[in-house]
């Protein structure tokens, strides 16, 4: 029946060994993704790392040069985009401007015979759930970018696919939408159990959203885990460096501990005794009086974020950290820091 | 936002549009008293106006029903070939083969770079061929100006596609589970309308005032019976000069009405 009825049985999606080249360029190489039934998957990464090609493979929009695309377990890479059964939301806004905001959600349910009234009704609702059930009769000019998107995401889920495939769709829309919207998807999918997989570059947006992140660096995926894995225990330095801020800082690693900017710490996982980089959180950072034990800083600049102030700091070395402290904490750039690492373990790399 | 310095001052915008406009009206105004002058008297007269439909007059008149005729036709199968054969294509070659526009646009906008004297000389043995196989049926002379229309079908038909999210519209729809065809029809034509109707109204307008062509290839036209005509009653192919024009003009009107009404229904 209708959209509005709790469905709780999503499908697994799987992509298995993808490779897909662009002339010389390998954009995707080897590519493993098993996404749960139900599940909500992240595919995070600098631009042209492969996410949204991946994604697109996964849609049949793209054709992988090798590789399955597995959906319940059924081998769809020969299935083309409008026989997979998938819902898809665009980066860029992707109603046809031509028809009424309610046609445009129905569309795809009179592609698969459904009557007329039938399909209108099923529309409704669909558009009741992303809250625009009063915008049925407009067209996509008369509504903003959030609204537009929300209209793609009733037109991608009205049709009760068996998987969401969402392609940055909040990048074009303003912080404050992108968070309301970001969130409802969330609500959403939660309620539906739809299987879905969302391509983004901002690892705020995924870190708030998914069950697991996939970071993806040059064409296969670095590390795939819920969000405080990738945030405790990033598993390479690209993914440490892209997932939350973070101060590379020098430091010396021995018997399992690393001394670092004049303090001894323990090893959050194991490393190779010798030079490394460590990795500071800004919160593993706070403010100590000057006879504590720590380091001192020269504050480079400073910002205001509410609740709390991020502040960037240098060592005489010239050493670049990030810390977070009270806002209350009132610096100025060039004010003269003490600082100390107040995280009893830290992650460390060998040092290039 | 104004562009500074560059846009004309309203004065000046009026003096350039009523020296324009005043060239175009005194031929026009010309011919259209030309067409009332009574020969003889020199006065006025609507007798060579009522003589278009005077039954002794038509052995005069004949070969310019069949040249409008004809060229309706040639008119129509033209626009069928833009619409039918063209526009698809470029749909075609933008989603799926984006690397060889390029090498399309050069083709599609030779037909301007060659005179038409050169294309009949290509022409005439394909037109024996047609000839043989298709009949010389009037319309068969859509092929050349098919080809003839091409560069500026295709720049009115590109600036449309150019104008809309071409791949994404596409995409949406197919990912929406409609197939191509569908796609086609109810998603990308009805985008590109505005570009699709200039195409037809411009391919319309070049098929009803070509000469050349239909001259050196011996087909009866609109512009080729003027031609005769005019030797033997130059009132009849006046009037006719003007019933194509304001022929052409209603076309205009009609496609851009439609354009607009359609438009109105979708704000």
């Amino acid at each position: 029946m209708g959209i509005a009825v709790e469905q709780k049985s999503g499908t697994r999606v799987e992509l298995r060994q993808i490779t897909k080249s662009f002339g010389d360029r390998v954009v995707l190489d080897a590519l493993d993704l098993d996404v749960a039934p139900g599940e909500f998957v992240s595919l995070l990464g600098p631009s042209g790392c492969g996410k949204t090609t991946a994604l697109r493979v996964l849609a049949g929009l793209e054709t992988s040069d090798a590789g399955e695309v597995r959906f319940g377990g059924q081998d769809v890479s020969a299935i083309p985009v409008n026989h997979r059964d998938i819902g898809m939301v665009f980066q860029s806004y992707s109603l046809f401007p031509h028809l009424r905001v309610i046609d445009n959600v129905a569309y795809g349910l009179r592609r698969r015979k459904v009557a007329k009234a039938e399909a209108s009704r099923r529309a409704s609702e669909a558009l009741e759930m992303v809250g625009l059930d009063e915008f049925g009769e407009r067209y996509p000019h008369q509504l903003s970018g959030g609204q537009q998107q929300r209209v793609a995401l009733a037109r991608a889920l009205v049709t009760e696919p068996r998987v969401l495939l969402l392609d940055e769709p909040l990048s074009a829309l303003d912080a404050k939408v992108r968070v309301q919207l970001r969130d409802e998807i969330r609500r959403i999918q939660l309620r539906l159990g739809i299987t879905t997989v969302f391509v983004t570059h901002d690892q705020e947006e995924a870190l708030a959203v998914s069950d697991r992140v996939a970071v993806m660096g040059h064409g296969s995926i670095e590390q795939i885990g819920t969000p405080e894995e990738l945030y405790l225990r990033p598993a390479t330095a690209t993914v440490a460096e892209f997932v939350g801020l973070s101060s590379k800082v020098p430091g010396l690693a021995r018997d399992g501990q690393v001394s670092v900017l004049g303090q001894q710490l323990v090893l959050r996982e194991p490393v190779a005794d010798g030079a490394v980089e460590v990795y500071l959180r800004p919160e593993d950072l706070r403010l100590v009086a000057n006879t504590e034990p720590g380091f001192d800083v020269i504050v480079t600049e400073t910002s205001f974020l509410g609740s709390f102030r991020r502040t960037l700091a240098h060592t005489e070395g010239g050493i670049e950290v990030r810390l977070q402290h009270a806002a209350t904490d009132r610096v100025m750039p060039g004010d003269q820091l003490h600082v100390a690492v107040a995280s009893t373990s830290v992650l460390a790399k060998p040092a290039a | 936002m104004k562009a500074i310095g560059i846009e004309p001052s309203r004065g000046a915008r009026w003096l350039i549009g009523s020296v324009i406009g005043i060239l175009f009206a005194i031929p026009l105004l010309s011919t259209v008293m030309y067409t009332f002058r009574d020969g003889d008297s020199g006065g006025l007269t609507v007798a060579h106006w009522a003589g278009l439909f005077d039954s002794n007059n038509q052995h005069v008149l004949k070969p310019l029903w069949i040249g409008l005729t004809n060229s309706l036709i040639l008119a129509v199968v033209t626009v069928g070939i833009v619409l039918v054969l063209l526009a698809p294509t470029m749909i075609l070659i933008n989603l799926r083969l984006p690397q060889l526009r390029r090498a399309f646009e050069f083709l599609v906008l030779l037909p301007i770079s060659i005179p038409a004297i050169v294309l009949v000389v290509g022409l005439s043995p394909i037109y024996q061929v047609i000839g043989h196989t298709l009949g010389t049926g009037a319309w068969t002379l859509a092929f050349a100006y098919g080809i003839t229309v091409l560069p500026f079908a295709f720049r009115s038909i590109q600036a449309s596609i150019d104008a809309i999210d071409l791949t994404t519209l596409a995409e949406a729809s197919r990912a929406s589970g409609a197939g191509w065809l569908a796609t086609l029809v109810l998603v990308l034509v009805p985008n590109l309308r505005a570009g699709l109707l200039a195409a037809s109204l411009i391919s319309t307008a070049a098929v009803l005032g070509e000469f050349t062509i239909a001259s050196l290839l011996n087909r009866q036209v609109l512009q080729t019976s003027l031609f005769v005509v005019a030797k033997m009653d130059g009132y009849a192919s006046s009037m006719f000069t003007l019933l194509a024009l304001a022929l052409a003009f209603g076309l205009l009107i009609v496609i851009g009405r439609l354009g607009r009404i359609s438009l109105r229904k979708e704000a």
